[in-house]
């Protein structure tokens, strides 16, 4: 109750489309990595350095970080206000989630990008 | 909001319909990524630093107590992949119903434990 102001978008209809955008995002990554992993039983370090050199494979990787982030914040923001009922145990686990969806979001960055 | 409606919050006085139980299933599993996501960038760091980054990544990721730790997240991945195009099923409309529902249950149920074993299979055979 009142306490919509905090979710991801403030409106309840787009976090329900980027719930959904995400999750299509991210079974297509899911599926794309998976398939290079099984189609590549022997992968060598060369091959796998090759893999996240190709600019296509690093886009795809960051769009599905985004997602990632994004789609567990809206998850774990649901699950908060529907189990934690004490405000200040919510707020706390709501900012140590937050933290972590941008440090995912910064380091995974970095991994993709190097430095 | 009335304070003075009926609650009932003795979980053990509920009995769980199937549908509750995959739906509070893909929860969990959603937070053990969520978590295990911090594993996955450990791993594509290392792996991509160095040769010797990769093998030892490889076989931590592969071998002993690791083993497990991909084995879970592949698992909760893959049930949580089953449980999401289920969400995705009922949204355009298919299986609303209350049978629907139940069938829908028992299929992310056959599929999601399905992805299991084969990250079984996956990892170790």
């Amino acid at each position: 109750m009142g306490v919509s102001a905090t979710n991801f978008s403030r409106s309840g209809v787009s976090d329900w489309i980027i719930q959904r955008f995400s999750a299509v995002v991210l079974a297509l990554y899911t599926v794309f990595i998976v398939g290079y992993f099984v189609s590549h039983s022997g992968l060598t370090y060369a091959e796998w350095k090759e893999f996240f050199s190709c600019t296509a494979v690093r886009v795809f990787t960051l769009l599905a970080l985004i997602s990632t982030v994004a789609h567990a914040w809206i998850g774990m923001w649901t699950i908060s206000t529907d189990y934690l009922k004490a405000a200040g145990i919510r707020f706390v686990f709501q900012t140590v989630c937050f933290l972590a969806m941008f440090v995912y979001l910064a380091w995974g960055i970095e991994i993709i990008w190097g430095v | 909001m009335n304070q003075k409606r009926p609650v009932n919050l003795d979980l053990s006085t509920i009995k769980f319909p199937l549908p509750a139980l995959t739906s509070i299933t893909h929860r969990v599993a959603g937070v053990i990524l969520f978590v295990g996501v911090a594993f996955l960038l450990v791993a594509l760091s290392a792996s991509l630093e160095s040769e010797q980054g990769f093998s030892e990544i490889k076989s931590a990721m592969t071998s002993g107590f690791g083993s497990f730790i991909t084995w879970g997240l592949l698992s909760a991945l893959g049930y949580h992949f089953v449980a999401g195009i289920k969400h995705l099923v009922m949204d355009m409309g298919i299986g609303e119903t209350k049978e629907g529902g139940q069938v829908l249950a028992v299929l992310t149920i056959l599929f999601g434990g399905a992805t299991v074993v084969l990250a079984g299979v996956w990892v170790w055979a």
